[in-house]
C-alpha cells in the first residue's frame, strides 16, 4: 500500500508531467485565471515568439484591479488604466480566451468569481498573475500565484517548472466565540508567524475550527497564505465544499458530478501522513484582531495595546517597528480601540463576498455612519452585487451612508482612483497594510468586516462585540 | 537575455527586513504594457515627496551610490504581491544582484527570470559584509555566478546557492520558455491521459 500523503502531496502528484533529476518539475496547471495588469507583457512575449494559448479553454479572464467602481456607464478616465483594459480585451479576442470583461454580468475580482462560477473546484492547480490565489486553495485546490514571465509560461505551454515546497500544517482547535471571524485567524496566525514564516512552504489548515467554517470564511483564511509567505493555501475538501460547489455554472453535473465526487472525497490527507512544519491556534481564545503596523504580521488582539520598541527582542524587530509607527504616526503602549478614522472599506478578495457583506450589513442596519468617515462597500463581483441588492442589504449600506459600489479591487490596491489621501487612516477589511498600498501616505489597520463596520459606526476603532453585545447574536 | 557574467561592484545598503514589492513598485505604476522604462518607479515612495522631489535621504538619492550594482538587502526581501514590475524596475535601475539572508519566493523565482540574481546567505556572512558595508560604504563586492561566491576585498569569499536549473538559464541567458516547450510531447500525453476539469469557454461561462 502506498504511504500516507498530505493533501498538497496528492495535487503535486498528479499533476506531474516530467520529474528529472537535478530539474524542476513540468506541473500541469488546470485552470489559468488572467486579468488586466500582469499579462500584457506575457501576451506581448508570445506575440514576439509567434506562439497561440495552448489552452483558452482552461483559461479565464476578467478585469477587477485598475477599472472603476463608480458608474459603469461612463468612459474610463484614466487613460493608462483604459489602455490596458483594451489590450486585455484584444489580447483575449485574438487568443479565443472567454473574458467577463467590463460589463459582463460575471464580472469581479478575480479570486472571488472562479468559485462562484464553479469553475473553481477541488484536486486542480490553479494559477494566476496575483500573489491572493491562493484564496482557491479553500476548495481543496493547489492554487498559486506567479510573475507575469510564468504567465506566459502557462498561456503557451499550460504547464510550469516548479519546485516542490514543503507542506507546512496550520491546525485549528476549538470554536470562534461569537464576534471573532475567519479573518481573525487569519492574522492571529500571521501575528504569530511573521511575514515570512511560510516561506518555502504551503500551508493546510486542518482542525476542528477550520471544519466549522463555511466556504466562504474558509476563503478569507486562504487568501492571505501568501502574507505568511506560503504561496499556497489549502483546505481539504468536505461536504461544506462540495454542497458549495453543487449546482453552479461549470460544476460537473450528473454521472460527471458522481465521479467528481468520488475522486474529491480521496483527496483529504491521509491518517499518518506527515507535515514538514507546524503550528496549533485555539481559536476559542482569539479575540477580533488589529494590525498596528505596516505589514500583516503586526497584528495584536483589539483590546491590546501597540508594542513598544524599546522591547523588541532584537533590534532588526526593534527597527521595524519604529518606523511602522513612525509611518503610522502612533505611540508605544497606546491602545488602538478608539482611535479615530477617516476611512471604512470593505471590501477585497479577502473580504468582499455576500456573507462578509451580510455580517457587515447586520451591524449597520438601522445605524448611521459616524459624521466625517467615509465608508467604501465594495462587492467582489457583478453576482454578489446582484444578490447584496435582492437582499436588501444595499439599502442598508446606503441608509447608513456608505457608498454602494460596482465589483473590483478598489481600494485594496488604489490603482483606480479609489484611494486614501496622504495621512487619512483606514480600516480595512482588505489584506495588505504595507506603505502607501491604499494610497500613497494612507494608513491601514486590517481588521475583520465585523470591526470595520463597527468602527464605521464609531468614527473610531471599535471591538465588534460591545456592539454585537447590545444587539445579540450577531455572530462570526 | 545577457548571459550572466561575473563582476564587481560597490553596493547599496538597504537593510530593513520584510521589504514589500509595493515599496519595490507602487501600485499605481503597474498600469503599463511593457517591461521598460520601470527604473525610475523604484521605491519611488522613499525616494521622493509627493511632488516628486527627492527626499535626499534616502540612499538611492546620494551621489555616491548612482551607477551602484548590487542591492544589499535585509531579510525576506521581496514579500508580498507577485508584481514581476519588481525586478523589471530593479533591472530597469541598474541592479543585476540583491543580495539578503532569504527571498520571498514568488519575487525569487521573478528576479531569476530577468537575470537578477537573488544572493541568500547565511545570517553570519550577511551580518559580516553589512558591517563591512557600514565601515567603509565603497567597498567592492564580485559577483560570481558560475563558482557561486561573492568575494570579498580582503581576498575572502562566501558561497551562495541557485538552484542548478536557474543557474544554467542565467549563465546561458536563455529563458525557462524553451524548455517547456521541448516537453509538448510529454504534456500531450498528459492531457490525453487526463481530460480537463473545466471548459472556460463553454455557454455557461462568461
Amino acid at each position: 500500500m502506498a504511504s500516507p500523503r498530505t493533501l498538497f502531496a496528492k495535487l503535486w502528484d498528479r499533476h506531474v508531467v516530467v520529474e528529472q533529476p537535478g530539474l524542476p518539475t513540468v506541473l500541469y496547471i488546470d485552470l489559468h485565471l488572467v486579468h488586466e495588469v500582469t499579462s500584457p507583457q506575457a501576451f506581448a512575449g508570445l506575440a514576439a515568439r509567434r506562439l497561440k494559448v495552448r489552452r483558452p479553454d482552461l483559461t479565464l479572464a476578467t478585469v477587477d484591479h485598475s477599472i472603476p467602481t463608480h458608474d459603469r456607464s461612463l468612459p474610463i478616465a484614466d487613460e493608462l488604466a483604459a489602455t490596458q483594459i483594451r489590450q486585455l480585451e484584444k489580447n483575449c479576442a485574438e487568443h479565443g480566451i472567454p473574458l467577463a470583461g467590463m460589463h459582463s454580468p460575471n464580472q469581479g475580482i478575480v479570486h472571488v468569481i472562479g468559485p462562484e462560477l464553479g469553475i473553481t473546484q477541488p484536486g486542480m492547480t490553479i494559477v494566476c498573475g496575483d500573489s491572493h490565489t491562493s484564496t482557491h486553495g479553500a476548495l481543496g485546490a493547489l492554487a498559486f500565484g506567479i510573475g507575469t514571465s510564468e504567465v506566459e509560461h502557462v498561456l503557451a505551454t499550460q504547464t510550469l517548472l516548479q519546485r516542490r515546497p514543503k507542506a507546512y500544517e496550520v491546525r485549528v482547535e476549538g470554536r470562534l466565540a461569537p464576534g471573532v471571524a475567519a479573518k481573525d485567524i487569519i492574522l492571529a496566525l500571521l501575528a504569530r508567524i511573521g511575514v515570512g514564516g511560510g516561506t518555502g512552504h504551503v500551508f493546510e489548515y486542518t482542525g476542528p475550527a477550520v471544519r466549522a467554517l463555511s466556504m466562504e470564511q474558509r476563503m478569507t483564511i486562504c487568501n492571505m497564505s501568501i502574507e505568511g509567505g506560503a504561496r499556497a493555501g489549502m483546505v481539504a475538501p468536505d461536504d461544506t465544499t462540495f454542497s458549495y460547489v453543487a449546482g453552479r455554472p461549470f460544476a460537473p453535473k450528473g454521472g460527471d458530478w458522481d465521479r467528481a465526487l468520488a475522486d474529491w472525497r480521496s483527496l483529504p490527507t491521509d491518517e499518518g501522513a506527515t507535515y514538514d512544519k507546524s503550528v496549533t491556534l485555539d481559536a476559542g481564545a482569539l479575540e477580533p484582531m488589529i494590525t498596528y503596523g505596516t505589514n500583516p504580521g503586526m497584528g495584536m488582539p483589539i483590546t491590546g495595546r501597540i508594542p513598544d520598541p524599546a522591547q523588541a527582542a532584537d533590534s532588526a524587530t526593534r527597527q521595524a517597528l519604529d518606523k511602522a509607527l513612525t509611518y503610522m504616526a502612533l505611540r508605544p503602549g497606546e491602545p488602538l480601540v478608539g482611535q479615530p478614522v477617516d476611512v471604512v472599506f470593505i471590501g477585497s478578495c479577502t473580504n468582499s463576498r455576500i456573507s462578509d457583506l451580510r455580517q457587515a450589513a447586520r451591524m449597520l442596519q438601522g445605524g448611521k455612519v459616524a459624521p466625517g468617515v467615509r465608508v467604501l462597500v465594495v462587492p467582489g463581483s457583478q453576482d454578489v452585487k446582484r444578490q447584496a441588492e435582492v437582499e436588501g442589504l444595499a439599502d442598508v449600506f446606503r441608509a447608513a451612508g456608505a457608498e454602494w459600489r460596482e465589483s473590483g479591487c478598489s481600494m485594496c490596491i488604489a490603482m483606480n482612483g479609489d484611494e486614501l489621501r496622504p495621512g487619512q487612516y483606514a480600516v480595512s477589511t482588505s489584506n495588505r497594510n504595507f506603505e502607501g498600498r491604499q494610497g500613497a501616505g494612507g494608513r491601514t489597520f486590517l481588521a475583520s468586516p465585523l470591526t470595520a463596520a463597527a468602527t464605521a459606526l464609531a468614527g473610531r476603532i471599535t471591538d465588534p462585540r460591545t456592539v454585537v453585545a447590545a444587539s445579540e447574536g450577531v455572530s462570526a | 537575455m545577457e548571459p550572466f557574467r561575473p563582476f564587481a561592484s560597490k553596493v547599496v545598503p538597504l537593510l530593513a527586513d520584510n521589504v514589500d514589492t509595493d515599496q519595490v513598485i507602487p501600485a499605481r505604476f503597474l498600469k503599463v504594457t511593457d517591461k521598460t522604462g520601470l527604473g525610475d518607479a523604484l521605491f519611488s515612495d522613499w525616494r521622493y515627496h509627493a511632488d516628486g522631489s527627492p527626499r535626499p535621504e534616502f540612499v538611492l538619492n546620494r551621489p555616491e551610490m548612482r551607477g551602484r550594482q548590487i542591492l544589499l538587502a535585509g531579510d525576506n526581501f521581496g514579500a508580498g504581491s507577485s508584481r514581476e514590475h519588481a525586478p523589471w524596475a530593479l533591472v530597469g535601475y541598474g541592479f543585476r544582484a540583491v543580495v539578503s539572508t532569504s527571498f520571498a519566493d514568488i519575487f525569487q523565482g521573478n528576479a531569476l527570470k530577468n537575470g537578477l540574481l537573488p544572493i541568500a546567505l547565511p545570517a553570519e556572512a550577511h551580518g559580516g559584509i553589512a558591517a563591512m558595508v557600514e565601515a567603509d560604504p565603497d567597498v567592492e563586492l564580485a559577483v560570481d555566478l558560475e563558482a557561486g561566491e561573492v568575494r570579498l576585498p580582503d581576498g575572502s569569499a562566501v558561497g551562495f546557492e541557485v538552484d542548478p536549473f536557474s543557474r544554467r538559464m542565467l549563465l546561458e541567458g536563455t529563458d525557462e520558455l524553451g524548455f517547456l516547450l521541448a516537453q509538448s510531447e510529454a504534456v500531450a500525453a498528459y492531457e490525453a491521459a487526463n481530460p480537463a476539469r473545466v471548459d472556460t469557454t463553454a455557454a455557461a461561462g462568461a
